[in-house]
Formats: C-alpha cells, structure tokens, sequence
C-alpha cells in the first residue's frame, strides 16, 4: 500500500565508480531539466513510500515513538517487468545526518532542504502534533522531494554515502558518515559561524546574494503566515453557510409552495460548505512549495558563509606573508621602521651579530617561501570555491525561477476552479430559488 | 431619549446629512418601488373609496372585497420616504425624513404631498391602525434601537437602513386593501407638522384605552376555549416560522462577519507578493499578477458583503419582526374570541339564575325588606331579563367583531404569505445572482492575468 503523492519524478543516480569522461557526460545531462519522463542514464526510480510508527530506545535509554519512512528504489526499466522495487527503512533524524553530511563535504553546492521538523507555519485545521497523519503525508512528499533534489544534483547524485543511504540496508550506514571524518570539518565550520570576523574584499555577488537570501526569508515567512490567515477565514465563510443547509432543510417542511425548492437549495449549501476542504488541501500544496524556498536560503547563506570563511583566511595569509616581506625588508635594510621591542633592545644593548643577522634571514627566507606557497594554495582554494559555488548558485537560481513560477501558476489555476465550483454551485441554488 | 452629536450646532439649524446621499436615495427608491409594486396584488379599485370612511367593521366587511386574484399593475398611489435630516432643539435631537405621496385617489384632495415626519409618527400610525384593525397583518417598523452592535443612532449606516425600512412599511400600508382606506393613514401622509399634533390629540383617550387594555388582558388569562383548527394550524406555523427565519437571520449575519475578516487578512495578503516582487527579476512579473489577482479579490468581496448586508440582512430581519407582529396579531385575535366566550358563559350563568323556580336566598332577602315574596320575585325575574336581552345584545355584537377578526384575518393571512414568499424568493436570489456574479468577474480577471503576466 503506498502512499501516493502524485506522479514520481525520476531521478538520475549514477554509480560510484565512474570514468571522468562518464562523470563529464553525466554532469551535462544531469544539467538538464529534470522532468517526469525525461531519458537519461542510470534511471533509478525512488520514492518514500510509507510511514509507519515504532517504539524503541532512545539515546538516554527512555521509550520514544518515532517514525521511520519506506525508501523504495528501482531501476526504471524494471518498470514494465513488475520487478519489486529494494526498500529500507530510515528516520528523520537520519536523514537529517546525510544532509549535514552534504552540506560539509560539499560546502559549494547549495543543498536541498528537509521538511519542517515540526509544523510550524500551519493553518487551524491542521494540527500542530507531530503524529498527526496529515503532517506526517506532508512531510513524507517532504522527504521524497529531498531525495529527488538531491539524486538530480550533477555532483551530489555521484556521493557513496547518498547512494548506500538510498539502497543498502544491511551495512551500518551511520558508522560510515561518522568514518568520513565530516564532524571534525562541521566543528571548525561551526567555529567559523560563531566567529565574528570581518572580511576586507568579499566578492561582490555573494554579498548581494546574502541579502537576497535575508530578503526572501522575511517575505516568505510573512506570506506564508498571511496565507494561513486567510485560509482560516476562508474556511470560516465556507463553513458557515452548511448552516443555511440545516435551516432550509428544517424550514422546507413547513413551507407547501416553497418547500420543494428550499430542501434542494439547502443541499447546495452544503455542497458549497464541504468544497472548502478540497480547495484548501491543495492550496497547503501551493504552501509547501514555497516553504521548501524558504528553507533554502539557510543553505543559500550557507554558502556564502563558505566564501566570507575562505576569503578571510586567504586575507590572513596574505596578511600574514606582507608582515614577514616587511620583517625581511627591515632586517637587510637595517632600517626599523616600526617600533618593535627587538629594536629597542638592540639600540640599548647593542646591535646583532651578523652571523645572528644571516642566521634571521634565513629562517625569514623559509617563512616566506612557505608563506607564498600558503598563499598560492589559498587563492587556488577561493578560486576554485567562487567557480564551483557560482556555477551551482546559477544552476540553484534557474531550478527556483522554474519551480517558482510553475507554483504561481498552478496557484491561479487552482483560484480559477475555485471560482469554476463556486459559478457551478450558486447557480444551481439560484435555480433552486427561483422554484420557491 | 435623545443624545448629543459630535458636532457643534446651533438650536436653530437643522443639519442636512450631504447632500450626495439624498441623491442617490431618490434614485434607488424609484426602481426599488416599481419593482416590489408589480409583484405585489394592488387592489386599488378607485369605486371602492368613498369620500367619508367608515370605520365600523361591520361596514368594512362589505366596502372593501378580497380581491386577491387580482393583480392589477394600476397603482394609484406612490410613496417615497427620503432625505433623512437631523434637527436639533433644546431638548433634543432627532430625525425627520421626507414623506412624498403622488396619487389619484379621490380621497385625497391634492395629488402630491410633501411632508417631513419623525419615528415616533410612524409609530403612532402603526398603533392606529392595528387598534383599528386589531386582526390584520400590519408590516412592522424597524427596531426604535438597535439592540446589539456599537452602532451610533446617527450613524449614516442606520439612517439609510431605517429609512428603507420606513418606505417599505408605508408602500405595504398603501398596498393593503384595507389599512390604505384609513383616515388616519391618510392624515399621515397629507397633513403638516401641526396639524397632525392636532389630530393626534383627538381620538380615545389613554384611560379608555387602558381599559379595554386591562379586559384584554383579563380575557386572555382565562384563554381561549374553541378555537378554530385553522387558527391553531397558523399558530403552529408562525412559532416554526420565527424560529427558522430567527436562525437565517443570526447565519446571514454570522456570514457577513466572517466574509469580513477574511476581507481584513487579504488586504494584507496580496502586499506581500508585491513586496516579493522587489527582490526578483524573473519572477517579478509573475508576482505582480499574484497580487493584482488578491486585490481584485479583495474588491469583488467588499461588493458580495456590501451587497448581501443591503439586501439580504435587511429582509430577514424584517421578517423577523413580522413574526413577532404574526403572534400578537394571533394573541388578539384569541383575546376577541375569549370575551365572546367570556360574554356567552356569563349569559348561561344568568339564564340559569332567572330560570331557578325559588331562590331561598331571594325569599329571605324580600321578606326581610318587607316586600311580598311574590312582588319581590317578579321583580327579580324583570331585571334578569333585562340583563339578559343587554347580554344577548352584546353578544351579538361580540359574535360580529369575531367573525370579522377571523375573516379579516384569514384574508390577510394568505396575503401574508404570498409577501413573505415574494420577498424572501427574490432576496435570496438576488444573493445567490450576486455570489454567481463575484466568482464570475473573478475567474474572468485571473483568466486574462495568466493570459498576461503568469
């Protein structure tokens, strides 16, 4: 029994060992846009099927209930064969693990989002409770989505981690992302955040896209919030009218001439008061959409986090290299020109031996050339981090302009057949009317 | 009770509430008229009014047929009630509003009239008339206050809705073949502001009133004995009645409030897509499209909310009102039919005294007046049926009034109904047309949005 959210997308997976020439082919057909039915290589279908509760243990040794979601996964020409797809389960939590994963092992692509750990921005109708079946449906399409995102990822999708997560059961997965080392680079990226530093030339664009990000955060949220608003409201107005249901219906039998007509149009009451749940349902699919925007500009930030951390510590070694230069400088020259201890000491005691001099120098010499290799390597390092950040951020801007403007779209269409049952049911109840 | 305005006015001046308003009141109420006029079953028939109105009910009975298979689009007299004006003296503050009547009717001896008349005339006609015609469906006049809501007395909202209310009950007076003959409908509409002091003073004065009050009451603390099925039948209907209409008045109402708020967050709502749209490029048409569909919908509500408060609130609680009217008209009608039964119990008891052969009592009475037992007997039986043939008389009377209170309102009732089915009928299509209207000229805009900028 699976549960189904809609058509599945499929997704490309590609195997860890690859030529560079096969690695090439796939990053340019993974570019591609993704869509339902779309031929690429190594189809693999995946999708989170289910959601069931257990109960175990948790890490303070106390009963917990959790849930734990199916991932089921199937080459695509399996497909027309009827082949039993390879399933495993997973919890959130886990995948909470792989996606930090990601995000410190490749701090240049701008990752995915999960879906809300709890529910947060939420109309009335919906439960705030964690266990709640509907949260629960919602966040298991969450899930799933993740997935998608992540397997139609031109670099991610080739991840070992990612791709024993998706499909083997047996081996201990959590063992070998903690074997990964990533922790140690999540701690000094951690550091890093709460470090307050200030960096002297950041380029430009990521600047501008951290305020971007800032900006769509506030706005998504404000939206997202309002939107509930006026789906409670609208609810309310929708509702209220069952009762017009209820009262003709009571008054129609007491009415001879009038009786015939109140009774049907009392129906189309409550027609008109039962369509709101179908409306809203999927307007909380609209809803959905954006959150997962949302949530992406943490990782959008992230990255430009990546780039400030970079930059700054390219900015230190060369700092570091122009101090030596100038140390060098003053000790052949003989010239002090800052104030310096060693100086004042050696004008009262007197200056340095020559061997002392040489012997100075060539340590500078050393610190220098090791200085400039740092610096060499740093520049490289931000280089190359700007390049593939950027290319991703530019692959991460076209998925959302598509994504996005598909959302608007299919919103006014569901505005439309909205207005479609609303024409459909009060001209019917007109009609009703008139017979009275 | 009268209460102060916000604004500084002299004793003297009399405020005109802007005079856009009184413009567009006329207009409304010409359409307005001709459109409830066609519906409704016009009885006037010029041969049936006489100069001099008789206001016995005996006469009545036979001037004014029923004649409600009728319908006759020839109305021979029209009434307006526009132009609210606040006045302001010493004492206190109050509203007139403009009473233009235009008619044919030969009791009339002008054909136009203008006059200004305040709530507490209009009350004084109802009371008229229902102590004239106490078992005839008189239309009810809208509330003397508003009992919930914070809604100021002078507060244009309520002036317009009172007004309407006003104009309303006038035309349904004007409509009815019966009421629209009496003397003091006719001195409402044509006589100036002191000469309708005047008349007004006339008439039964406030002690015989109250005594026919206090019989009333007496009479229907006994209650009524026999009534007739039919009367039980319509009794039953009108408390089902005033429940449902009570219960469509408070989900109407409930509806307006919540269409409301939802208005109140989708001002708020489409701003935010606007605001989104600063920080896209690609987007940013897309968003704009969003937010100029929610501020169509915005518009499209505020007309659906205007328009069911205009139309539909107002009728269902005048009917509201009716029903409470419907119930006294029923409480009086019993009360005419418990005095009669009252009068013909009494006439047994005093048959069954005369016809008793010898009263010891009488007997012993005469004898200590020293009379002749048998003079003092003769005596006794004279005046009993002396008292008797008074009985006999009024009773007869009495059986008349019940007839006709029955008649009467059996007539009106029908009457009655076919209103309310025609008021109600076209109040809730209108509303259903007009929710057909708001989804239409939505889908319609978003249609052409996605055409465009989606």
């Amino acid at each position: 029994m699976m549960a189904d959210s809609g058509p599945k997308e499929v997704a490309v997976i590609g195997n860890t060992e690859l030529t560079s020439a096969e690695l090439d082919n796939n990053i340019k057909n993974t570019m591609v846009e993704i869509e339902k039915g779309t031929s690429l290589l190594r189809k693999l279908e995946i999708s989170v099927a289910e959601a069931e509760k257990r109960t175990g243990k948790n890490t303070v040794n106390m009963q917990e209930i959790y849930t734990v979601y199916l991932i089921e996964t199937r080459p695509v020409d399996a497909l027309t064969e009827g082949i039993t797809p390879d399933s495993l389960w997973r919890r959130y939590s886990e995948f909470e693990l792989l996606r930090n994963y990601l995000l410190v092992t490749y701090p240049f692509v701008v990752v995915a989002p999960l879906p809300e750990k709890r529910a947060e921005i939420v109309w009335h109708k919906l439960s705030a409770d964690n266990m709640d079946p509907d949260f629960v449906e919602r966040r298991r399409v969450g899930l799933e989505n993740f997935l998608h995102r992540v397997a139609s990822h031109p670099v991610l999708c080739n991840d070992n981690i990612f791709n024993i997560f998706l499909t083997e059961q047996d081996k201990d997965w959590k063992e070998m992302v903690y074997e990964t080392g990533f922790q140690a680079k999540a701690d000094s990226r951690l550091k890093a955040v709460n470090a307050a530093f200030r960096v002297k030339n950041p380029d430009g664009r990521f600047t501008e896209l951290k305020h971007y990000s800032d900006e769509l955060q506030t706005v998504l949220s404000q939206l997202l919030r309002v939107r509930a608003r006026v789906a409670d409201r609208l609810y309310g107005v929708y509702k209220v009218h069952g009762n017009y249901g209820r009262v003709f219906s009571e008054w129609s039998a007491i009415e001879k001439e009038m009786g015939d007509g109140l009774q049907s149009a009392g129906h189309h009451m409550d027609a008109y008061a039962a369509s709101v749940d179908d409306i809203l349902e999927e307007e909380e699919h609209y809803a959905d959409q954006l959150k997962e925007y949302l949530f992406y500009t943490d990782a959008l930030r992230a990255v430009c986090r990546k780039h400030e951390l970079t930059q700054f510590e390219l900015e230190m070694v060369a700092l570091d290299l122009a101090c030596k230069k100038q140390q060098k400088e003053e000790l052949v020259t003989g010239t002090v020109r800052t104030f310096s201890l060693k100086g004042m000491t050696s004008k009262l005691f007197g200056q340095e031996t020559a061997e002392q001099r040489e012997a100075k120098l060539q340590v500078l010499e050393q610190q220098l050339k090791e200085g400039e290799e740092a610096v060499k390597e740093k520049n490289t390092e931000s280089d190359e981090f700007v390049k593939t950040a950027w290319v991703d951020i530019e692959r991460f801007k076209d998925q959302k302009d598509r994504d996005l403007k598909e959302a608007l779209i299919s919103y006014a269409v569901m505005q439309i057949s909205m207005c479609k049952k609303g024409i459909q049911v009060w001209t019917n109840a007109k009609e009703c009317f008139n017979k009275m | 009770m009268s209460r102060t305005i916000d604004a500084v006015v002299s004793p003297t001046q009399t405020n005109t509430i802007p005079a856009d308003i009184s413009g567009q009141m006329l207009d409304l109420d010409e359409d307005d008229d001709l459109e409830v006029f066609s519906k409704d079953l016009t009885l006037a028939d010029g041969n049936m009014f006489n100069a001099s109105m008789p206001t016995s009910p005996g006469s009545m009975v036979n001037q004014c047929k029923f004649e409600e298979d009728e319908e006759s689009d020839s109305k021979d007299i029209f009434i307006t009630v526009d132009n609210p004006e606040s006045h302001v003296t010493a004492i206190e503050t109050f509203i007139t509003y403009r009473v233009l009547t235009k008619t044919t009717r030969s009791e009339f001896d002008n054909s136009e009239y203008e006059v200004r008349r305040r709530y507490q005339d209009f009350l004084w006609l109802k009371g008229k008339l229902e102590d004239a015609h106490s078992t005839l469906i008189v239309h009810p006049l809208p509330e003397k206050f508003v009992v919930k809501g914070m809604v100021e007395r002078f507060n244009g909202d309520f002036i317009e809705t009172r007004r309407k209310a006003l104009h309303k009950f006038l035309n349904r007076i004007a409509d009815h073949p019966i009421l629209s003959c009496s003397e003091d409908f006719k001195v409402f509409l044509s006589a100036q502001a002191w000469e309708l002091t005047t008349y007004k003073k006339q008439g039964p004065g406030f002690l015989s009133r109250m005594g026919e009050t206090v019989r009333a009451v007496a009479n229907s603390v006994r209650g009524v004995k026999n009534r007739p099925e039919e009367f039980t039948a319509i009794q039953e209907y009108v408390e089902d009645f005033s429940n449902k209409i009570g219960s469509l008045d408070k989900v109407t109402q409930r509806i307006v409030k919540e269409q409301k708020e939802y208005l109140e967050e989708l001002k708020e709502y489409g701003p935010t897509y606007t605001l989104w749209s600063g920080s896209e490029e690609e987007l940013a048409e897309q968003l704009k499209g969003v937010a100029g569909c929610i501020e169509r919908c915005c518009k499209e509500t505020e007309e659906q909310v205007g328009h069911l408060s205009d139309t539909l609130v107002p009728v269902l609680h005048e009917y509201v009102l009716c029903a409470e009217t419907l119930k006294a008209v029923l409480r009086r009608r019993d009360n005419i039919q418990a005095e009669f039964e009252a009068k013909n119990e009494a006439l047994a008891t005093k048959k069954v005294d005369r016809d008793a052969e010898s009263s010891d009592l009488g007997f012993v009475w005469g004898s200590l007046l020293g009379k002749n037992p048998e003079e003092a007997r003769h005596q006794r039986q004279e005046r009993l049926d002396g008292e008797i043939e008074e009985l006999k008389e009024e009773i007869d009377k009495l059986e008349d009034r019940v007839e006709w209170a029955n008649n009467a309102l059996k007539g009106d009732w029908g009457r009655w109904q076919r209103s309310m089915r025609g008021d109600l009928k076209s109040a809730f299509l209108s509303t259903a047309e007009k929710n057909v209207d708001y989804y239409e000229k939505y889908f319609i805009f978003i249609h052409t949005q996605i055409t465009v900028s989606l």
